[in-house]
C-alpha cells in the first residue's frame, strides 16, 4: 500500500525533500529486494523507464522553495517529484495563519484537490496522507490546516498523518505563537495523530550530538528526515506475520492514538552521531534501549544529559499535576528497532506498565515493530514514537505566550482582516486547554 | 516574484526617489554581471526591450540601452525637481507617462496639496496608478515617499495614499515620511506636520520615520571622519552614501547625501524581496510582525553600516560590533531614545554573509538590555538575505516599534498648539476650497489619542506585569 505526502509551506517542502531523499537513498542501499521494493511502492511510483517518482506534491504559495526542492530532487539522480505535482503562487501568506487558511486555501482548493486526487488514482491502493507543514508562518500552518480540512473531506475514511515543526522558542516570526494555536486546535478535529518535532530540540541534536558547528536550515531538516525515515520505511510489525508490513499510518495510529484526546506525538531516535563517528562505535541493543527508556521517562529528546534520578512512581502515588514530578506518563509508545541481531533484542522494560496510564494495559499501550535491515548507516538504531506527556511543556507553554499576547489584542486586527475572530480565536485557546488538562491528567 | 510601486510626492519625495533609482541600478548592476533582466530586477523595472532580454553592458550601466523603466509614479506641483531628473542620467528609467506635474507648487499649504491639488488631479493620479499596477505581474506593495512639512508632499503625498486605500485596498502601503526640524524655515509645517499625520495613522500600513536633523547630524558626522575638509576629496567618488553619479546632472547637491541616507533605507528594506536568501521576509510581513496595534504603525529605522557607507578610512566593524551599532542613537533615522522606552516589536533584517546562529547569538546578546513589552518578550522577526549591498560584506537594516516615537510626536504638537492657539496663519488654510477649521481639530485629537495609545503602553513598563490568567476548563 502507498502512501501520499502533501508537503506545504517553505518547512514542508524543505523537510519533505530530505525525507525522500533519506528514504530512497535507504532503500536502495545494499542487497535487500524485499525491503527495497516495500518501500519504494510505499513512497514512490516508477515510470516507464523505471524512474523513481516520489508519491507526494508540493504546494506554497510562493515558487522559490518548491523550485529549489525539486532540483535538489533531479540533482541527486536517484529519484525526483512528478513533473505536474506542484502548485505555487506567487505571493506568500505573509505570517498571517489567516491569510492561509481564510484566503489562499480556498482560493486554490480546487488546483490542490485535483493535483491530490492524481496522485492518489495513482496507488493501486492507499494507506493513506501524511500532510507535512511548520506550524510558525502563514502558508505551511494555514494553508496547512486548510488542506489537511479538504483531505479530511475528500478521504473521511484514510488514515491522515500530520506532522509539524515547531519553532523554535524565541522565534523567527513574531505572531508565531498564535499561527500555532489556530493550526493545533483546528488539527486536532481533522488529523488521526499528529507527530511534532521542536527546532529547539533538532537544533540541539545538530549542535551536541553530531556536532556541527554552523548549523543550517537545512541540518535541522536532515535530522528530522532522519527520524521520520525510521518510523516509515518498512518494518514487521505483529499484524503482518513475518512480511514487511503493508500499512504504516494505520498501525501508526492504531498503536499510538487510541483516544481522540490524545493526539500528540514526540519522537526520539538513537543513536545519532557525526557520520565519522559511526564507523568507531559500537552498540547493544540492551545499553540502547537502557537509554531510551530513561530517555522517555525523564522526558529527554536526545541522547545527551539523560536524568538518570527520574523513576518510575511507586503504585501509591500515581497523581501528578503539570507542576509536579519530572517523570514523564505515557499513554502508549511504538518502539520501532532497526539493524543487526534485531531478532534476539527485548522490549528494555519499556513495555513496563509503570510507565503508562493506569487504564490502558501496557499490552495495548506498546507496540514494537522490527526490521533486520539497518536504517541509514546506523548498523543498529532505535526509534521511540510516543503518546506521552512529552510535548505537555512546550505546548502549554505556546498557548501560554499567545494567551497573553491574546489579552492584550495585540495583533488581532490582522487576523479580523482576513476573517478571523476573536470567537475563532477562544474556540481555538478552549480546545488546546482542554487537552493540555487532559494531557496533564494523564496518570 | 512580486513587485512595488513607488509613488513620490513633492520635491523631497523625488529627490530621495531620485536617488533610490541610482542606488538599485547600481546595485543590480552590481549583482547582476551581465545586465539581462532577471527576477530580481522585476520587482522594481520592467522590460520594455520585448525582442531580446538582454540589456547590453557596454558602458558599464545595467540600463545602457534603457530598456529598463522604473515601476514609479512621480508626482510634484512643481517643474524643478522632475525637469532635473528629466534632464539627468536617470532619464532613461522614467517615461512621460509615468509623471504629473503642475506649475505653480502648493505654497507650503497641507490644504492646497491636498483639496485643491487632490480634487484636481484625482482622475488622472488614479489613472497612472492604475497603469503602473496593471503592469505588474502580482503587485505586493505601495512604497510612498514623501515630506511632512510642505505642501504637496504632505498634502498631496497624504491624498494619493487615501487613494491608494480607495483603489487598492489589500495591497501593502509603506509610507517614508520624512519629519522636518525643530528650526524649519517653513512656519506652517507644524499645520502641515499634524494634518498629515492623522491621514497617516488612518490609511497606512506602515510608518518609515525619518527625521531631517537625524539626517543633517549624520551627514555632518561623516563629514568629521573625513576631517573636516571637503568631503569629496576623501570620500570616495562611487561611495554609496555621497555620490550624486547618475542621479541628478551637475554638481552634487547639499541634500543629496541626506537623501542617499533615505534611498539606502528603501534599498535594504526591499533586499531581501529581490534577492535570495536562506530566511526570506515578505514586504506583507513586516506590517504583520511589526504592528500589533492599527494605528501604532510608526517604525523607528537604524541603519550599519552607516558611516562607512562614505568609504572613508573607518576600519571595518567586526559583525557583533554592527548588531550593537543597530541599537546606538547614532544609527537612528530619528531622534529618540529606544533603550529607555518600551519595545513592542523588531524587525532586523540582516544582508549578506551572516548564518542564522550569528543572528540569534546577537539577539541573546542584546535582550536584556532591550526592554520589550510584557506580551511580546521574544517579538524578533528576522530575516537573511544572501545579497549584501556594494561593496560590503554585510549590512544591518533594524526596523523597531517603539513607543519612543511618543517624545517626537508630542514636540510636535507643541509646535503645533503654539501656532494654533493663536490661529495664526489659519486662514490661508481656511480659504481653500473644502477646507474646514474641523480638520485641525480633528488631526489634533488624533495625534493626541495616538500619543495617549503610546503612554499606556508606556505605563505598563514600569510595573511588573503578570500573566493574563489562563481559561480553565471544567473537569
Amino acid at each position: 500500500m502507498s502512501v501520499v505526502t502533501v508537503q506545504l509551506g517553505q518547512c514542508g517542502n524543505q523537510v519533505g525533500q530530505e525525507l525522500f531523499d533519506i528514504i530512497c537513498s535507504d532503500a536502495q542501499e545494499g542487497q535487500r529486494k524485499t525491503y527495497s521494493v516495500a518501500s519504494c511502492e510505499r513512497f514512490f511510483h516508477q515510470t516507464a523507464h523505471g524512474d523513481l517518482v516520489a508519491r507526494a506534491l508540493l504546494i506554497d504559495m510562493e515558487p522559490k522553495v518548491i523550485n529549489r526542492s525539486m532540483s535538489m530532487a533531479a540533482k541527486s539522480g536517484r529519484w525526483s517529484y512528478g513533473e505536474s505535482s506542484h502548485f505555487s503562487q506567487k505571493q506568500g501568506s505573509g505570517n498571517n495563519w489567516a491569510n492561509g487558511y481564510c484566503v489562499h486555501g480556498p482560493r486554490h482548493r480546487d488546483a490542490v484537490e485535483e493535483l491530490v486526487r492524481r496522485e492518489v488514482e495513482r496507488c493501486d491502493r492507499l494507506a493513506g496522507l501524511i500532510a507535512m507543514m511548520s506550524v510558525a508562518g502563514g502558508t505551511g500552518s494555514g494553508v496547512g490546516t486548510y488542506v489537511t480540512q479538504c483531505l479530511r473531506d475528500i478521504y473521511p475514511s484514510s488514515f491522515i498523518l500530520n506532522h509539524l515543526t515547531w519553532p523554535y522558542g524565541t522565534g523567527e516570526v513574531i505572531v508565531q505563537n498564535y499561527n500555532s494555536v489556530l493550526t493545533l486546535a483546528h488539527l486536532y478535529q481533522l488529523s488521526d495523530a499528529i507527530l511534532v518535532h521542536e527546532n529547539d530540540t533538532v537544533h540541539r541534536i545538530c549542535s551536541q550530538l553530531l556536532n556541527i558547528k554552523h548549523i543550517s536550515f537545512s541540518d535541522v531538516n536532515r535530522v528530522i528526515a532522519h527520524q521520520l525515515g525510521s518510523i516509515l520505511q518498512p518494518a514487521l510489525t505483529a499484524d503482518s506475520h513475518g512480511a514487511y508490513s503493508r500499512n504504516p499510518l494505520g498501525e501508526l495510529v492504531s498503536a499510538l492514538a487510541c483516544h481522540p484526546e490524545y493526539k500528540l506525538l514526540s519522537m526520539c531516535t538513537i543513536p545519532q552521531m557525526a557520520s565519522s563517528s559511526i564507523a568507531y562505535s559500537t552498540f547493544s541493543w540492551p545499553g540502547l534501549l537502557k537509554h531510551l527508556r530513561q530517555m522517555l521517562i525523564s522526558n529527554t529528546k536526545m541522547e545527551e544529559g539523560i536524568d538518570w534520578q527520574v523513576r518510575p512512581p511507586a503504585e501509591s502515588g500515581r497523581s501528578r499535576s503539570l507542576a509536579g514530578g519530572s517523570f514523564n506518563t505515557s499513554l502508549a509508545n511504538l518502539l520501532i528497532l532497526r539493524g543487526k541481531d534485531v531478532y534476539s533484542a527485548e522490549t528494555g522494560g519499556i513495555d513496563d506498565p509503570a510507565l503508562y496510564t493506569s487504564w490502558l494495559s501496557s499490552k495495548e499501550a506498546f507496540s514494537l515493530w522490527k526490521s533486520p535491515v539497518p536504517f541509514n548507516k546506523y548498523e543498529k538504531s532505535a526509534t521511540l514514537v510516543s503518546n506521552s506527556q512529552a510535548l505537555l511543556r512546550p505546548l502549554d507553554d505556546m498557548v501560554g505566550k499567545a494567551w497573553n499576547m491574546f489579552a492584550s489584542r495585540a495583533y488581532i486586527h490582522q487576523y479580523i482582516k482576513f476573517g478571523i475572530s476573536e470567537e475563532d480565536f477562544l474556540d481555538s485557546f478552549t480546545s488546546l486547554e482542554q487537552v493540555i488538562s487532559s494531557y496533564s491528567q494523564l496518570c | 516574484m512580486t513587485q512595488s510601486v513607488v509613488v513620490q510626492v513633492g520635491q523631497c519625495g523625488n529627490q530621495v526617489g531620485c536617488r533610490f533609482w541610482d542606488l538599485a541600478l547600481r546595485e543590480h548592476a552590481h549583482v547582476n554581471k551581465r545586465g539581462l533582466y532577471d527576477e530580481a530586477l522585476s520587482s522594481f523595472f520592467r522590460n520594455v526591450d520585448s525582442s531580446t532580454q538582454n540589456a547590453g553592458h557596454s558602458d558599464g550601466g545595467v540600463n545602457s540601452k534603457g530598456c529598463f523603466i522604473a515601476v514609479a509614479v512621480l508626482v510634484d506641483m512643481e517643474e524643478g525637481v522632475v525637469n532635473q531628473i528629466l534632464q539627468g542620467p536617470l532619464r532613461e528609467v522614467f517615461d512621460s507617462t509615468q509623471l504629473l506635474t503642475d506649475v505653480s507648487g502648493s505654497g507650503n499649504n497641507w490644504a492646497v496639496g491636498n483639496m485643491t491639488y487632490g480634487s484636481a488631479y484625482r482622475e488622472k493620479i488614479v489613472d497612472k496608478l492604475r497603469k503602473a499596477a496593471e503592469q505588474c505581474d502580482c503587485l505586493q506593495c505601495f512604497f510612498l515617499i514623501h515630506s511632512m512639512g510642505g505642501g504637496t508632499g504632505s498634502g498631496l503625498g497624504t491624498r494619493v495614499l487615501s487613494l491608494l486605500e480607495e483603489e487598492f485596498p489589500e495591497v501593502c502601503r509603506i509610507i517614508t515620511s520624512i519629519y522636518p526640524s525643530a528650526e524649519d524655515d517653513v512656519i506652517t509645517s507644524p499645520y502641515n506636520s499634524v494634518l498629515a499625520m492623522n491621514k497617516l495613522t488612518e490609511h497606512a500600513d506602515c510608518v518609515l520615520l525619518v527625521e531631517n536633523q537625524s539626517l543633517v547630524d549624520i551627514v555632518n558626522k561623516i563629514k568629521i571622519m573625513s576631517h573636516g575638509t571637503k568631503p569629496g576629496l576623501i570620500i570616495k567618488r562611487n561611495s554609496t552614501v555621497t555620490s550624486g553619479q547618475g542621479g541628478l546632472s551637475g554638481a552634487e547637491k547639499p541634500f543629496d547625501a541626506m537623501n542617499n541616507i533615505v534611498a539606502n533605507l528603501l534599498l535594504n528594506i526591499t533586499s531581501s524581496a529581490r534577492f535570495e536568501g536562506s530566511l526570506n521576509m515578505d514586504l506583507n510581513e513586516i506590517a504583520m510582525n511589526l504592528v500589533p496595534f492599527p494605528r501604532l504603525h510608526y517604525l523607528v529605522p537604524s541603519l550599519t553600516p552607516l558611516y562607512t557607507l562614505a568609504d572613508i578610512n573607518v576600519p571595518t566593524r567586526r559583525l557583533d560590533q554592527m548588531f550593537s551599532d543597530a541599537f546606538s542613537k547614532d544609527h537612528q533615522l530619528i531622534q529618540a531614545d529606544p533603550k529607555h522606552s518600551l519595545y513592542l516589536a523588531c524587525a532586523l533584517m540582516v544582508r549578506g554573509n551572516v548564518q542564522v546562529s550569528d543572528v540569534r547569538r546577537n539577539i541573546e546578546r542584546l535582550r536584556p538590555s532591550l526592554p520589550f513589552v510584557s506580551w511580546n518578550q521574544e517579538g524578533w522577526k528576522t530575516s537573511l538575505c544572501s545579497v549584501p549591498p556594494v561593496g560590503h560584506s554585510h549590512s544591518l537594516l533594524a526596523l523597531a516599534n517603539n513607543t519612543c516615537v511618543k517624545p517626537t510626536f508630542m514636540e510636535l504638537r507643541e509646535r503645533f498648539t503654539k501656532l494654533y492657539r493663536k490661529k495664526a496663519h489659519l486662514h490661508h488654510y481656511l480659504h481653500v476650497e473644502g477646507m474646514e477649521q474641523s480638520f485641525f481639530s480633528e488631526a489634533i485629537a488624533s495625534l493626541n489619542s495616538l500619543i495617549e495609545e503610546y503612554h499606556h503602553l508606556d505605563a505598563t513598563k514600569a510595573r511588573l506585569m503578570p500573566d493574563a490568567p489562563r481559561l480553565s476548563i471544567a473537569r
